[in-house]
């Protein structure tokens, strides 16, 4: 009990330390991430094409999913294959991939459902050539719907993965 | 009483899906049966103040008592206008025939004496009909503001000697709790009594977290946190509000954990590659155990009583159903085969029946069903209702219900394990992810 205490507590230590925390939802102040073209200001930004608000706006960071699926569709495939072209211009971003999934389903299940749709988009984006070390993953389950209606209109954009490119880079 | 207590038995042995009381013109007792529900009427006069500073505190535990047998449905309270005899001393003699004429079945009377931080209550419990007491007085000690604790403590004696079962009102309950919009919704630990009372908080809300467990003794509570960037799950003291990281086998995401019956064990979901499998860890030596090992999604386990075995929901048929694996992993059976889809599994603490979230034709249940599968039921309908947790006694489910929409809010609801008796949780804010703990000591 102790022995895992020690471990766990130093663990845990590391893990905040190491890295810029991901979790962009929790963290409203911190604005070293981009995502949803939201809380960008700088307009210089949207038109310079090596700039995360290029990626988020003009190439697109979202792919969305039907229903309890995690297969990639031809449009989001399409998507994916300019973040993929993107990322290999720009090599000096990283990514975290977001998975999401809409409100009609248990808690567990969605987390573990928006993790099968984040880690889709890795190994697209993987075969496309990235490097495994630039990409994470992360799911938000049910937990972060960027539409709040109970329709089918808000539940379809919130089966989705964002690609949130990271400006300040995260250790692999 | 022995007698009764083998009637109480051999009927809950029968019917053990169906709590149902019937009002006797006999013994005072309650009759598990699948008959129709007649809840007892009893009478609870404000308990007697034998102190100068104790009057306040006596009708507040009275209060509290009568509040928590009303809100079992298996007994209905006689307003204290009706009462014919005044009960103006603990130790004067009952005048049944006044209260068999206002068809008061039991008669709850106590009385309650303050000394500096110490609270005192006596109290006795009579069987109108019959003419005698029910069990011994008990006298039960505390503090001033313990009085809560107190007056659930009586009501779990009245209960459990008029049921022949343990009771639950003197537990604790912990949840996370709501605030902000739903696109931006915050989310904190938080604990409060099993009525809504006394709510503490335990975490802030800078970082999501969801489900917590509370350990078998109520003493630690798992849950999952973003805290780190990543889900993952978190240990928590109750006393000390100390958290550290859980130090799970590696993976990208660790969530949905339950503690052992034991609470040295932990199982829970790792998430790698995109795949979501269950493991368990062991608290001592930091072993771990894959469990599961397979490209479906495998989540939400929950240890049987003697800690044999583990159900848990897969979607390895195609969609959501219920499995029963031994607890070392391997051969798993199905055991849900209705229409929808099953999740959530949780072992009832008797050990007879499996609690699960049923979503079908656009709905969510709460339901129950024998760890075989067989006589499914389903307690709760709404657009809604997921993540059932049990009651100390197993009699009690409580869960989320959630409404949808821009406006969609969470709130914690009861219902008893034949579906009767569905209520809110008090509470002001929002609630969800209920983990009902044991019984105080």
């Amino acid at each position: 009990m102790k022995i895992w205490t020690k471990l766990a507590f130093t663990g845990a230590l590391v893990a905040m330390s190491a890295c810029t925390n991901p979790d962009r939802f929790s963290n409203p102040s911190d604005d070293d991430v981009a995502g949803l073209g939201q809380g960008v200001t700088g307009q210089t930004g949207v038109s310079d094409p090596t700039s995360p608000q290029y990626f988020s706006q003009t190439i697109g960071d979202k792919v969305l999913f039907v229903v309890d699926s995690a297969s990639l569709t031809a449009a989001g495939q399409q998507t994916l294959d300019g973040q993929a072209q993107w990322l290999q211009t720009n090599v000096n971003y990283r990514a975290i991939i977001e998975g999401h999934a809409d409100e009609q389903g248990t808690r567990e299940y969605n987390l573990a459902l928006g993790a099968r749709r984040a880690n889709a988009v890795r190994e697209y984006l993987v075969s496309k050539g990235i490097d495994t070390g630039r990409l994470q993953t992360i799911s938000y389950g049910k937990e972060r719907p960027s539409a709040v209606c109970a329709a089918e209109s808000c539940y379809s954009q919130n089966r989705r993965s964002v690609t949130v490119i990271s400006v300040a880079g995260l250790n692999s | 009483m022995t007698r009764l207590l083998n009637l109480l038995i051999t009927a809950f042995l029968l019917v053990l899906l169906a709590p149902v009381v019937q009002a006797q013109n006999g013994p005072l007792r309650i009759t598990i049966t699948d008959g129709v529900i007649e809840p007892i009427p009893f009478a609870a006069p404000v308990f007697e103040a034998e102190t100068d500073a104790a009057g306040q505190a006596a009708r507040d535990i009275t209060s509290v008592l009568a509040q928590d047998l009303r809100g079992t449905g298996l007994f209905r309270e006689i307003p204290q206008q009706a009462f014919i005899s005044t009960v103006s001393s603990f130790t004067q003699t009952i005048a049944y025939a006044d209260w068999r004429a206002i068809n008061a079945q039991a008669l709850v009377t106590g009385a309650v004496s303050v000394s500096g931080d110490q609270l005192t209550v006596k109290f006795r419990l009579y069987d109108v009909f019959s003419g005698e007491e029910l069990g011994g007085g008990q006298q039960l000690v505390g503090t001033v503001n313990g009085w809560r604790r107190i007056a659930h403590k009586v009501a779990d004696v009245v209960y459990g000697r008029i049921t022949g079962e343990g009771g639950y009102f003197d537990s604790r309950v912990v949840f996370v709790g709501e605030t902000g919009t739903k696109g931006n919704r915050l989310k904190r630990l938080a604990i409060m009594d099993y009525d809504g009372a006394n709510i503490q908080f335990l975490t802030d809300s800078s970082a999501l977290v969801l489900a917590p467990r509370f350990s078998p003794t109520g003493d630690r509570v798992l849950y999952t946190s973003y805290e780190s960037g990543f889900p993952r799950i978190n240990v928590l003291d109750v006393a000390s509000v100390g958290r550290q990281q859980l130090q799970t086998a590696p993976g990208e995401m660790s969530f949905s954990p339950r503690f052992s019956r034991d609470g040295r064990e932990v199982i829970y979901s790792l998430a790698n590659g995109g795949n979501t499998d269950i493991w368990r860890t062991d608290l001592g030596s930091g072993e771990h155990t894959r469990l599961t090992n397979a490209p479906s999604i495998e989540t939400a386990p929950s240890f049987s009583p003697d800690g044999s075995q583990i159900v848990f929901e897969s979607d390895r048929s195609g969609t959501q159903q219920l499995y029963i694996m031994p607890a070392s992993g391997g051969n798993a059976q199905r055991i849900s085969f209705g229409e929808g889809r099953y999740g959530t599994p949780v072992w009832s603490p008797r050990g007879d029946l499996v609690a699960f979230t049923k979503q079908n034709a656009g709905r969510f249940h709460i339901g129950v069903m024998r760890i075989d599968g067989s006589e499914e039921r389903l307690l709760t309908a709404s657009q809604l209702d997921e993540g059932p947790s049990w009651s100390p006694n197993g009699r009690v489910i409580m869960f989320t219900r959630e409404t949808l929409g821009a406006s969609g809010a969470s709130t914690l609801y009861s219902v008893d394990i034949a579906g009767r008796n569905l209520q809110p949780v008090q509470l002001r804010g929002g609630a969800s992810d209920p983990s009902w703990g044991p019984l105080q000591p």
